[in-house]
């Protein structure tokens, strides 16, 4: 009878364990989101990607449509290529895509948003958009500013 | 002068033999034939004995731990206007840090120092010598089942911390502050990714499981079997256990999250 007692105790041990594993995946870290349908790549050479983190979003009309996977400096154009993977669920974003570099809120992080055009024809795996905007660099920004503030005098 | 150089090849000696033979010890239990029936059922026992009973502690501590992070991060937060990434930041701390290493640290306190004195009162009054003298191995009757259960039974205890505490989070946070719940549930869930915070907080509290059970199982097993030798053995399993974890912790988090 202990035997059996004892039993069910490590029988409803391991049950909680894999009922808070649930809850960690499903409600913390909302695995449910993440239907897995596959990804493509796309490219956007910025002048300027201060700020910018790998893992930061990719918003089309603040919808998450994807993560940025990899930055870095292009010696050609002396700009920086941000590489982005996008769910394949949004795969209709014309060859016309213009794509910047945003802030959410006042000092939040910054995020890629991307606002599609009006070509007939989509952009695909590999593609590179350079038709961009930088990221805004607050000190440069008040740096202009000033300078105004001093010339007006 | 040259006594002195002696005695540190002494203690290195000394060490070096200590590491062998808790390597041959964790060896000689796991590895090899067993009756996997009977030594199932004596893991099930150890399970209830580590596992089950050390819940309450796990429970208590981690309501109490996931609440003071709300209350915090809620002080903290307001200054900046943030405090809806309250939950973002309970959740990330549990997962990664505070879960697997607190977790571990309770379990080596609460199980470990109880592991190591029943194995070292098991050698003290010569159980230990009469199962071998009846021809079973001590280890893989009394070593391996202790082990084992360890290993299982931390990162349970660890996911129940952490799902807890996150409770905990959002029952100061939310209920008593004033927090929105969907913005603290909804930044939660889009800053915790389920592989690399979830998983990697679940590999560090098995890797924390198997070095804490080693070496409270050593100790017990290789403690000088008199009332000193016991005390002496369950505290040296407390305090090495916890620098373990502690010094592990860095070099995991080091390697998992340190790639930025």
């Amino acid at each position: 009878m202990y035997s059996r007692r004892l039993e069910l105790s490590v029988g409803a041990f391991v049950l909680l364990g894999a009922l808070c594993l649930a809850f960690l995946a499903l409600e913390v870290s909302g695995l449910t989101q993440t239907g897995d349908t596959g990804s493509y790549r796309l490219s956007a050479r910025f002048d300027n990607v201060a700020g910018l983190t790998t893992r930061a979003k990719v918003s089309a009309a603040g919808v998450t449509v994807g993560r940025v996977v990899g930055i870095r400096y292009d010696e050609t154009t002396a700009g920086a290529i941000v590489d982005m993977e996008i769910s394949q669920d949004f795969a209709q974003f014309s060859e016309d895509t213009s794509a910047s570099i945003l802030t959410a809120g006042l000092l939040g992080e910054k995020y890629i948003g991307l606002m599609t055009g009006g070509d007939p024809s989509n952009l695909k795996d590999g593609d590179v958009i350079y038709d961009t905007q930088s990221a805004i660099v607050l000190e440069e920004l008040i740096g202009k500013f000033l300078l105004n503030m001093s010339s007006d005098k | 002068m040259m006594n002195w150089i002696a005695g540190i090849g002494r203690s290195t000696l000394s060490q070096l033999s200590d590491l062998g033979r808790a390597t041959l010890i964790l060896m000689q239990a796991i590895v090899g034939r067993s009756n996997v029936g009977v030594h199932w059922r004596l893991t099930v026992d150890q399970i209830h004995a580590v596992g089950v009973l050390s819940l309450s502690i796990i429970i208590v501590s981690g309501l109490f731990i996931g609440m003071v992070l709300g209350l915090q991060g809620y002080t903290i937060l307001t200054d900046y206007g943030s405090e809806q990434a309250l939950g973002q930041m309970v959740a990330l701390s549990l997962t990664r840090e505070l879960g697997p290493v607190v977790t571990a640290l309770l379990f080596a306190g609460r199980a470990g120092s109880a592991l190591t004195a029943e194995i070292g009162l098991m050698k003290a009054t010569e159980q230990l010598a009469s199962l071998e003298m009846i021809g079973v191995d001590p280890l893989r009757r009394v070593v391996a089942p202790r082990f084992w259960a360890g290993v299982i039974s931390l990162p349970i205890l660890s996911l129940i911390f952490v799902s807890v505490g996150c409770l905990g989070g959002a029952l100061v946070g939310v209920s008593w502050l004033g927090v929105d719940s969907g913005s603290f549930w909804s930044n939660m869930q889009a800053s915790v990714d389920f592989s690399d915070d979830v998983f990697n907080g679940i590999i560090k509290s098995v890797v924390f499981a198997v070095v804490v059970t080693w070496i409270a199982v050593y100790q017990g097993y290789d403690l000088v079997p008199t009332s000193e030798g016991i005390a002496r053995a369950t505290t040296k399993t407390v305090v090495y256990a916890s620098l373990a974890v502690l010094g592990l912790d860095f070099f995991l988090t080091a390697v998992m999250f340190g790639e930025i």
